[in-house]
């Protein structure tokens, strides 16, 4: 195993420096210290080496050994990833919790997925077959109803030699033989694949179908295609992880990988105790069923939190690689990025803006550029999309990591403070924010639902924009001012704001809204300002129009109105044309 | 040197360099990242320091109470072998240590064979019970509308001369485990206290200490004292032993504890005063790169684990310099916390305590503790809608001071008045006032009366028809 490639000279918190062999890998997975433990190599020098080390330092002295293990810091994939929940470097926390207690020591080895635990297993492929990386080979049952498909490794290929009866497998039960020239190689369940280097696939395809999450300002304003990445930056309270949280519960994707990066050991629980209790509404299953937690919180090591992202991605890879669509949500980024800074100062190495190393933006492109809708090695199709929490100080958004993270983002949920303190939730700015996928997504939703959504998003936000500039006015002068026709916008904008953008992630009605009604609700109070504007045009006086029941009524059907009972807006257009009828035919 | 300091581990006489509070001392070796040292100067005096940095033959020291009167020659540096530990007992309730945890009321140490690593170790996110059960503090600020749980962090955000300590006090004197609304009160176990000074004047430490003899709470706290006057670098070390013998309390005894940290500014001078002599890149403002994590390993020993039925609640007081919210102190501390209770300049001059600005306050845990079951059923949406009143009053003020209040809508001024009463009678409270929740919600549904039905779209019509008692005739 592990042989002894060099002595320790140097220690400052997670980095230390060693002397040793020149055969030792850069990015090479080593051991450090008497206790063994997790490091990496960062960096080479004539004999000397840089290491980050996963855990806890203290306590260790220079002139301790280290180890290498010759193989660069990898993850393990198989079944058993679902339901799982890992620090950044992929160890099983409940394991953990099981030898050492409530709190994590150090030194603890355990296998990131079961070796004891059987999967139902039914092959697919038969002896003969030519196979190359990521064919599939056979099914297991990853929960009663999640197919894992065991894939061929990204790097192997040749012809099938024998393959496994259907039946009960542990992760090292050999399921199938490959001849490879005149070797034989036995595969199991289990393959392992280095975080830092992306799984190959055959070519990127156009995102244009959206990733529907169930959030209205999201999916109908500002959404993200499958394979997409979005960035949500915001200041402290804002909403970043409430909103993430939902988009992990509702979103429209077969996997979800949730990464807790540098951030509260609550929120992690709260996703713990909450999502074996949800339904997911598409398969009736627990969430947590299709969902893999990565939790380094912000008390945890920070070289295991700079891994974390990297333990996240790769995992979402690999059940592309199957075919799924997987979401991936990292919250939050910029904690990712100030280990990445705290690293390199304890490296000495030259920092550029806020003391963050030059190789910050590298960093951040070669994580989003993992996002993809994808053709797979296979033959299938799957993607991973992205949506990254970002975390400027004192919410200011001209700050590096939030400056870099917009050029390799194509969709911007800007988080607003003055919003989030008025309780207007999700706080997500709408003049501030944008979304790149607009176009490319119209398509999905015209066959969807057979209405013109892009015109009436269109419509939405030229009232909402109209709005920004006549509260200018009214800040000046007050509404009086303003004509009829104008203070129907801004009516008709305030039932968009609260009856459309707010969305409450605590009301069970509200928490999700299906496309179907989304566009039913934005088609309403289209409708309103339309019917509204012909009559105050006419001289009625806009009180009439903001004191008729309806306002009410409208602005409430996002809680009182089920996903399931969504032909009760119909009821809510009769109103309208009832009470706009009347305030019609006086006017005429 | 006494007998009784001398702990074995090895000794090197002489410094390399001491520059600040940070020493390099040569010649060592099997030293240990993050070790205890006992330096020891010419005159025979002791003192402690901790190793920050470790090379071959070379070890850089922290020292805790500073570099004052050590020399190069003849100071004698002793490696203990270990990381910094602390003897933690139920005894020590009740009693006031210095910033290291030495005892200085005159009593004993305490007798006890329980150790403890001040740093102490990361809750496993698996271990933990997500926080539910309410505090109540009596205070309508937090307990309506940014509830409290037992197992949160929700530090106060200050402003030098405002008065944070009064609400500090008021809260621990008045801290009693919640009931549901209309539930006859039951007598709780009280709370454990844990209190810690950084860097505040002696009269701070004074007025806690007298509020806590009044309350007849002396004997449930234990005080950790690092004063203006003492050793800055000591402060980094302070709320980590508050901290450690609250997990004591908590973890292993299963007591309810309430841990206060004041001031957690002074805290952040420490670390960045170490951090510039240490010649490290600064981020913003001259604060190191790792604030955030050094503040989060200690915010994030807040919590209720599985194996006990204790839990820490955390109030870490911070003056924000210059009232600024975005300085890297609240900044960071927000971002860790879970939530914020703000004081105002503005209520504070108005005469209004606790001067408390509810708009930017904010208890994200308040969801999981409020409601059907906890409080009332009403009240969630009772609090969105005192919230999104108060916002819009703010708007509407702003309109007043330009068109003038006589040419605002009949509506508007209705929110005016709201406004005012709301700052009036539910954020003001006396400093005795103790109120139940029940009649923090009436205070409420008082307010929200004040307006029309039509603009209460946050609660139910259900509940207007319940609550409200306006005379407001429409629909
Ligand atoms: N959609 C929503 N519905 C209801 N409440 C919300 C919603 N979004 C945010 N909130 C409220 O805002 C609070 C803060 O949100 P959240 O914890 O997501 O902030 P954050 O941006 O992640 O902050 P931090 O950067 O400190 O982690 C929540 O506790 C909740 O009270
Ligand atoms: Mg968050």
């Amino acid at each position: 195993m592990a042989n002894e490639v060099g002595t320790i000279t140097w220690i400052s918190g997670p980095v230390v420096r060693a002397r040793g062999s020149r055969h030792v890998g850069m990015l090479e997975l080593v051991e450090v210290g008497q206790d063994r433990l997790v490091g990496e190599v960062i960096g080479l020098k004539g004999d000397q080496m840089t290491v980050q080390v996963y855990e806890e330092t203290a306590g260790m002295q220079p002139g301790a050994p280290i180890y290498g293990t010759g193989l660069p810091l990898s993850v393990e994939l198989g079944p058993g990833l679902i339901q799982s929940i890992y620090d950044g470097v992929q160890r099983p926390l409940p394991l953990i919790e099981q030898a050492m207690g409530s709190f994590i020591n150090r030194g603890a080895r355990f296998d990131s997925i079961s070796r004891e635990k059987k999967w139902k297993y039914t092959p697919k492929a038969n002896v003969g077959d030519e196979v190359k990386g990521g064919t599939i080979l056979g099914v297991a049952m990853e929960t009663d109803t999640f197919e894992h498909r065991v894939m061929v490794h990204p790097d192997d290929k040749g012809t099938l030699t024998w393959v496994a009866s259907a039946g009960e497998y542990t992760v090292n039960d050999t399921i199938a033989k490959i001849k490879v020239g005149k070797e034989e190689k036995s595969v199991t369940m289990l393959q392992r694949w280095p975080v830092r280097r992306p799984r190959p696939f055959v070519q990127r395809r156009g995102a244009n179908i959206p990733l529907i999450t169930g959030q209205r300002i999201l999916d109908t304003f500002f959404p993200v295609a499958k394979g997409g990445a979005a960035g949500i930056p915001g200041p402290f309270g804002s909403g970043k992880t409430v909103t993430q949280h939902s988009i992990a519960k509702w979103a429209d994707a077969e996997v979800i990988v949730y990464i807790g990066c540098g951030e509260r050991g609550n929120e992690m629980t709260e996703v713990l105790q909450e999502f074996p209790h949800l339904v997911d509404p598409r398969s009736g299953r627990p969430l947590m069923e299709r969902t893999v937690l990565i939790a380094n919180t912000s008390n945890m090591p920070v070289a295991a939190r700079e891994a974390s992202i990297y333990t996240g991605i790769t995992i979402a890879e690999y059940y592309r690689d199957m075919g799924y669509h997987v979401a991936l949500m990292a919250d939050s980024t910029s904690r990712w990025a100030e280990a990445l800074r705290e690293v390199s100062g304890r490296l000495e190495e030259m920092p550029a803006e806020e003391g963050y190393p030059a190789y910050l933006a590298g960093r951040l492109a070669e994580f989003y550029e993992r996002a993809g809708y994808v053709d797979n090695l296979n033959g299938s199709q799957g993607s991973v999309s992205i949506v990254g929490a970002v975390s400027p100080p004192g919410g200011d958004f001209s700050e590096p990591v939030t400056q870099h993270t917009k050029r390799f983002i194509r969709c911007f949920w800007a988080l607003d403070k003055s919003l989030a303190s008025a309780r207007h939730f999700p706080a997500i700015n709408w003049l501030d924010s944008y979304s790149e996928y607009i176009e490319d997504v119209g398509n999905w939703w015209r066959e969807k639902t057979g209405k013109d959504w892009l015109a009436m998003r269109t419509k939405a936000m030229e009232l909402l924009s109209e709005e920004a500039r006549l509260s200018q006015i009214v800040k000046l002068v007050g509404p009086d001012a303003l004509p009829y026709a104008e203070r129907m916008v801004l009516e008709t904008s305030r039932l968009i704001r609260e009856g459309i953008l707010q969305q409450n992630a605590t009301d069970t009605v509200d928490a999700y809204s299906s496309v179907e009604k989304q566009i039913r609700l934005l088609e309403l109070v289209l409708y309103f300002h339309e019917r509204g504007m012909a009559i105050v045009k006419r001289g009625a006086p806009i009180n009439l129009i903001h004191d008729l029941p309806v306002v009410d009524t409208i602005i409430r059907a996002k809680s009182s109105v089920t996903n399931e009972e969504i032909n009760k807006l119909d009821d809510i257009q009769k109103m309208i044309d009832q009470q706009m009828g009347q305030l019609d035919a006086e006017y005429r | 040197m006494s007998e009784a300091t001398v702990l074995g581990g090895q000794e090197v006489v002489g410094v390399g360099r001491i520059e600040g509070p940070i020493m390099v001392v040569e010649g060592a070796s099997n030293v240990s990242y993050d070790e205890v040292v006992e330096i020891q100067d010419v005159r025979g005096d002791t003192r402690r320091g901790r190793v920050l940095e470790v090379g071959e033959g070379f070890a850089v020291v922290q020292v805790f109470a500073g570099s004052t009167g050590l020399s190069i020659d003849g100071t004698r540096v002793r490696f203990l072998g270990n990381t910094l530990h602390m003897p933690v007992a139920e005894e020590m309730l009740g009693r006031i240590f210095d910033g290291l945890g030495t005892p200085i009321d005159g009593g004993p140490e305490p007798l006890t064979d329980v150790y403890r690593d001040v740093n102490g170790q990361p809750i496993n996110p698996t271990a933990r019970i997500y926080p539910r059960d309410y505090i109540q503090t009596g205070i309508s600020t937090i307990d309506g509308v940014n509830t409290l749980l037992r197992g949160q962090k929700l530090p106060l955000f200050s402003g030098a001369g405002m008065p944070h300590d009064q609400l500090a006090a008021q809260i621990v004197r008045q801290a009693t485990l919640g009931r549901v609304a209309g539930a006859p009160q039951t007598e709780g176990e009280e709370f454990a206290i844990v209190f810690a000074a950084m860097g505040v004047k002696n009269d701070v430490a004074d007025y806690f200490r007298k509020s806590f003899t009044e309350s007849g709470a002396l004997t449930r706290v234990a005080m950790f004292l690092n004063l203006a006057d003492d050793p800055p670098v000591e402060r980094i070390v302070t709320p980590r032993a508050a901290l450690t013998l609250a997990e004591y309390l908590a973890y292993d005894l299963g007591k309810h504890v309430l841990v206060v940290l004041t001031d957690m500014t002074n805290y952040g001078e420490a670390l960045r005063q170490i951090s510039n002599v240490r010649g490290e890149v600064p981020s913003r403002k001259g604060y190191p790169g790792y604030l955030y994590s050094d503040l989060a390993s200690l915010y994030e020993r807040t919590g209720r684990i599985r194996t006990s039925e204790g839990s820490i609640t955390q109030i870490p007081i911070l003056t924000m310099p210059n009232d600024d919210m975005t300085h890297p102190m609240p900044d960071l501390t927000g971002y860790i916390t879970e939530g914020q209770i703000v004081l105002g300049r503005e209520l504070y001059y108005a005469g209004v305590y606790p001067p408390v600005t509810v708009l930017p306050s904010l208890s994200r845990l308040m969801k999981d503790g409020i409601g059907k079951g906890r409080t009332r059923d009403d009240h969630p949406r009772w609090g969105a809608q005192l919230y999104a009143g108060y916002a819009k009053t703010q708007d509407i003020r702003a309109l007043a001071s330009v068109i003038g209040e006589e040419e605002l809508s009949e509506v508007d001024q209705k929110y005016l008045k709201f406004g005012r009463a709301f700052e009036r009678e539910f954020v003001n409270q006396a400093f005795t006032e103790n109120r139940t929740i029940e009649r923090t919600l009436e205070i409420g549904w008082k307010l929200l009366s004040m307006l029309p039905k039509g603009e209460l779209t946050r609660v139910t019509l259900d509940e207007i028809k319940q609550y409200y008692k306006g005379d407001d005739a429409t629909s």
